[in-house]
């Protein structure tokens, strides 16, 4: 009799990959699929998968579908999934690293929150700080501009009660922050 | 005086500003002594994890191997706003869980002349400082003008006590702090259930309707549980809230007016300091009306309560001009 023997790599090596680039230990090969991450979800309902779900097509290799899933921008980090899985799965840490690896790979069906990301990410390497006034008129002109006239009475407001700075502030070591992100960006790429 | 690291967060600066004001005027009479971390940097929010993993990380890192040079005396490092809270204590955690990614980060940081040595410095958000160094009997002590008579709904949000590794909150789902801390301030607070649900976090610039139906359930909530007020502590939260309450009734046609104050500007109020001292004002959904009911004058704000429903004719968004203007002498 011979034992028929499955090769994994592929599959495997998707597992591998999700869980590598997740910043702590993901666990995620300990996921036992019970379906408390997607009950305990505030916001399962507008997403394509539950977290188990795509956890599943994880295990199976699916990387496409599951790089292609809306799941993880849906995700508002409410962090409900990651203190009640019995397994201790970091699954809102993974819903990060699902969503860098759908930008790399050009996987996203919607552009919005990867170019929030984006946006964001530009002011903060330029200044140091966040910028919320160029943020939200840089992002909201591209994607919103429809939603603008609804919103002018919040930005009014936010402006004449000061909460939001016109010109952007940056930090005295911008230089050291330059330099300490380009070499992150090289070990990253590596 | 009790001496503490403090990383105040870009949002500290702006948009909750009454936060920071309000939390400058109760730290003498609490005995809290913030030392500002020297230059530090933004924490990323919610958003540079999800471009790429080790720039994010080295960017806290700056943050966390800058607080540890300045660290004398005091190791804890406190952050008022509960996503940085949460990024500073994650990237501490995870260095230690992960080392290669504790090796990454410093790597990087090395190129700035910086390093960080993973659980040099404890991370913690200031309600639990207040609570559990400071204590409720200090508070209860400070008190001179006690809330008596207001309903206040307790919100926490997510990101405070969860995921919570570090074991500092009562309970990761229903925590007891805040409401215990504004019980000490006299006030009536209610049992809410939604106390650290989402407020929608970054999905208000996203996913807009998936967000207002997250700040729907809150404000409903505690409009159904007649709270007076919300109160919270954290900017995002305050923010989404707050700002976003008139958006949230034009997409449902609902007419909430739920308004939602940081918990430093009630511990301030309870101190009988002058509420101009404390950002009152500065929400847009007005705190004014639910203030007065127990005799309390807070000022309105730079240009009145609420924002104007038809505002004069501009140019699109609104005009960098009129900063400026009043920023001048
Ligand atoms: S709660 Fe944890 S173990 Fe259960 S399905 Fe979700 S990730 Fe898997
Ligand atoms: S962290 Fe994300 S996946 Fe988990 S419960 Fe919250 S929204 Fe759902």
């Amino acid at each position: 009799m011979t034992t028929q023997t499955v090769s994994p790599p592929d599959t495997i090596r998707f597992l591998e990959e999700v869980s590598a680039a997740t910043a702590g230990v993901s666990r995620l090969e300990m996921c036992i699929q019970c379906g408390t991450c997607g009950g305990s979800c505030p916001s399962s309902s507008d997403m394509d998968h539950t977290p188990r779900m795509l956890f599943a097509m994880i295990r199976a290799g699916m990387r496409e579908e599951a790089l292609r899933s809306n799941t993880p921008w849906i995700c508002v980090s409410c962090y409900h999934c990651t203190v009640r899985c019995p397994q201790g799965v970091h699954i809102a840490d993974v819903m990060y690293t699902l969503k860098g690896m759908a930008i790399r790979a050009k996987l996203y069906q919607d552009s919005t929150a990867p170019d929030f990301s984006k946006t964001f990410v530009d002011m903060v390497e330029e200044y140091g700080r966040s910028y919320e006034f160029g943020l939200a008129t840089r992002h909201y002109l591209k994607h919103f501009p429809l939603r603008l006239p609804s919103m002018t009475p919040m930005g009014l407001g936010m402006l004449s009660k000061k909460r939001m700075d016109i010109s952007p502030r940056r930090i005295e070591g911008i230089e050291q922050l330059t330099a300490i992100l380009s070499r992150a960006k090289e070990l990253e790429a590596a | 005086m009790t001496h503490y690291l403090f990383y105040p967060g870009c949002s500290m600066e702006s948009s909750a500003k009454a936060y920071y004001d309000s939390l400058m005027a109760v730290c003498k009479p609490l005995g809290l002594d913030l030392q500002e971390i020297n230059d530090w940097n933004c924490c990323g929010a919610t958003e540079y994890v999800s471009i790429s993993l080790t720039p994010a990380y080295a960017l806290i890192g700056r943050n966390l191997a800058l607080a540890e040079q300045q660290a004398n005396g005091s190791r804890t490092v406190v952050a008022p706003c509960s996503a940085c809270y949460l990024n500073l204590a994650k990237a501490d955690y995870y260095m230690r869980e992960r080392p290669v990614l504790g090796e990454k980060v410093n790597t990087a940081l090395a190129a700035g002349g910086l390093h960080y040595d993973p659980g040099s410095l404890v991370i913690r958000h200031l309600l639990d400082v207040i609570i559990n160094d400071i204590g409720l009997d200090k508070v209860k002590e400070k008190v001179t003008r006690p809330l008596t008579g207001l309903r206040l709904a307790p919100y926490l949000g997510c990101m405070a006590p969860r995921p919570d590794y570090d074991h500092r909150w009562s309970n990761p789902e229903y925590p007891t702090e805040l409401d215990r801390l504004l019980k000490v301030l006299g006030a009536e607070v209610i049992d809410f259930p939604l106390k650290t649900h989402c407020c929608g976090g970054h999905m208000t610039q996203i996913a807009p309707s998936t967000a207002f139906e997250l700040i729907r359930r809150l404000v409903h909530a505690a409009d159904q549980y007649h709270a007076d007020l919300m109160v919270t502590l954290c900017p995002m939260c305050q923010m989404n809230v707050d700002a976003f309450q008139g958006e949230m009734n034009n997409h449902f046609h609902t007419d909430y007016h739920m308004p939602i104050l940081f918990f430093t500007q009630l511990i301030g109020l309870a101190f009988g300091i002058d509420p101009k001292e404390l950002g009152f004002g500065k929400e847009l959904v007005s705190a004014g009306p639910a203030l007065a009911r127990i005799g309390v004058e807070a000022p309105a704000g730079e240009k009145g309560g609420e924002p104007p429903r038809k505002p004069k004719k501009t140019d699109g968004l609104p005009m960098p001009r009129m900063m400026e203007e009043e920023r001048l002498p």
